[in-house]
């Protein structure tokens, strides 16, 4: 790890987590303060999703779901957050070497006396401490949201506490995926396509395989792996799903140190 | 001593040709140019040289050590202005050359603003609001401001004004004087010949020769020109005439070997005018790139 590397590459997302941590903070902020009024037509609303066919609920996570409870509501709100999360990991994973060979300015930095380990280890790390914060806007706007809307209406802390945490780990899938495609294919030009492709693209196979039922979507898709509905009812984890989840970002991870430390630098032609 | 030892250094890029089995040396203290037209693979070598690629087969030591195993350690001496400079745009230049001096052992804030003088260097602008040549000022203080012991330049003077390569020019013989040794790619001759004591010349991947500036001038080849009535197209069939050249009574060519067999030829003929020169290394350079 160094110091400066990892200094300036936090700096060049102070920005980026800004903004995103603020997109957090406002959806479930602007979400949770319907909930008081929600609550009151309940009834209304819970007749209301009785009567949609059941793929279109699915499709959206909220099949079983009892909006008129805390963790119900937040459990739909969660959604948007994790596909925030997504694109967010994406984009910092797909970018992380990237957008320095694309710009570049990698011949600037590989030809400073670091190793390649030493780069790749600071630029990983001042990335998970941009998620790290934006997951913590997360959190606070969370609990100041139920603290706020919630009224006194009680809830299970403990999944909730589960819940959020894993949105880190979610975020890590992203980031080590982005990471290790970005180090396959030979040059990406623009990451935005490539990280909106993978992030909103698992959110896309998540709905579908409630649709479709098909079983073999739920082990790609950490949408899955992470399902807030699931998590909130059971108050745990699918304990393979996410080993799974975790598997696949610790080999996507040692591939991308593999893959980095033999890579040719390329050049202007 | 040999700063740079470099042995049959091969580079494929895919199937693409890079370098093919590129030998030299780079003694202490000296400035080598390494000149060839674009796509020869200069810039390949010296980025082999700093670990930006890694050689499909071959060797190279710089200060002694193996550039794959001592990679950082090397660099640590290293200074490197690329044929292209690109810096991180949002930048102020100040930030970026202290970013670049963070990494290493030195107190170069005095050395930022020394050389940023000399250079007339804004140092609160910011990087993309630079234009080339200015950006290409930043590259040269940026490669120099840890006072490294080796120094690789790659088209240094591209993009820069007559007046401002002068000055880089004095820069780089001031810190040579020092006892920097450079490594100075070009394709321009007439720099590599005010500034280096020795040239190798690089061809399509390989090198076609490496030897002193002045004996490739002077031992090498001989620029001949006669004049005279009744040459026959194969009247200089000697060996050693290359880029033979026949006009209506004139003749030229290069000559490589003993000047006795071509003037020997001279005298069977009426001659009406004759010169034996040097020939200057733009056309040494041309001949070999033919």
């Amino acid at each position: 790890m160094k110091a400066n590397i990892y200094r300036h590459e936090f700096r060049t997302r102070s920005r980026s987590v800004i903004i995103w941590s603020l997109a957090l903070v406002a959806i479930t902020l602007v979400f949770f303060s319907i909930f008081p009024t929600f609550v009151d037509e309940a009834a209304l609303f819970d007749e209301m999703l009785a009567n949609l066919p059941p793929e279109l609920l699915a499709a959206f996570g909220m099949t079983g779901v009892n909006m008129s409870t805390v963790l119900g509501f937040y459990s739909f709100i969660f959604l948007f957050a994790q596909i925030c999360l997504a694109i967010q990991a994406s984009y910092y994973g797909f970018g992380l070497v990237s957008i320095e060979e694309s710009e570049l300015t990698a011949d600037f930095l590989i030809s400073k006396p670091v190793s390649r380990t030493e780069i790749l280890t600071s630029k990983l790390l001042a990335a998970l401490t941009c998620l790290a914060i934006t997951n913590l806007a997360l959190w606070l706007s969370t609990f100041i949201a139920i603290a706020f809307f919630g009224g006194s209406r009680p809830y299970e802390t403990r999944a909730l506490v589960l819940l959020l945490i894993s949105g880190i780990i979610f975020q890590l899938f992203f980031l080590s995926v982005g990471l290790v495609v970005s180090l396959l294919v030979r040059r990406i030009r623009s990451v935005t396509p490539y990280a909106l492709g993978l992030g909103f693209g698992m959110y896309v196979l998540s709905a579908f395989s409630g649709v479709g039922g098909v079983s073999i979507l739920e082990l790609i898709t950490p949408f899955k792996h992470f399902d807030p509905n699931t998590i909130l009812q059971q108050g745990g984890y699918d304990t393979p799903l996410v080993l799974l989840n975790v598997s696949v970002s610790l080999v996507s991870l040692v591939v991308s140190y593999w893959l980095y430390m033999r890579r040719d630098i390329p050049a202007v032609v | 001593m040999s700063v740079i030892e470099v042995s049959n250094l091969t580079k494929y890029y895919g199937k693409a040709r890079g370098i093919v089995d590129v030998s030299f040396e780079v003694e202490d203290g000296e400035i080598f140019g390494f000149i060839g037209p674009n796509g020869a693979g200069k810039s390949t070598t010296i980025r082999l040289l700093l670990s930006l690629i890694y050689p499909s087969s071959g060797s190279a030591r710089v200060f002694g050590k193996d550039v794959l195993a001592n990679g950082p350690e090397i660099r640590q001496k290293i200074g490197y202005l690329p044929s292209e400079v690109f810096y991180y745009e949002g930048m102020k230049v100040i930030n970026l050359l202290k970013y670049s001096a963070s990494f290493y052992d030195c107190d170069c804030d005095a050395r930022i603003h020394e050389l940023a003088e000399y250079m007339e260097l804004d140092l609160n602008r910011r990087i993309d609001e630079l234009s080339y040549g200015n950006k290409k000022k930043v590259g040269i203080v940026q490669g120099l401001i840890h006072s490294p012991d080796l120094l690789f330049l790659d088209e240094p003077t591209s993009g820069l004004d007559p007046l401002m390569q002068r000055k880089v020019f004095d820069l780089i013989r001031e810190e040579n004087t020092r006892g920097v040794t450079v490594f100075f790619s070009s394709h321009i001759l007439g720099e590599v010949q005010r500034m280096c004591s020795r040239v190798g010349i690089i061809r399509e991947g390989s090198i076609v020769e490496i030897s002193d500036i002045q004996t490739l001038q002077q031992n090498n080849y001989k620029k001949v020109h006669v004049v005279a009535d009744d040459l026959a197209p194969d009247s200089f069939n000697v060996e050693g005439v290359t880029n033979l050249q026949v006009e209506n009574g004139t003749q030229r060519f290069f000559f490589k070997g003993d000047i006795n067999e071509v003037l020997q030829k001279i005298s069977q003929f009426q001659v009406t005018d004759v010169s034996i020169e040097e020939p200057t290394l733009e056309e040494i350079f041309m001949h070999y790139y033919e």
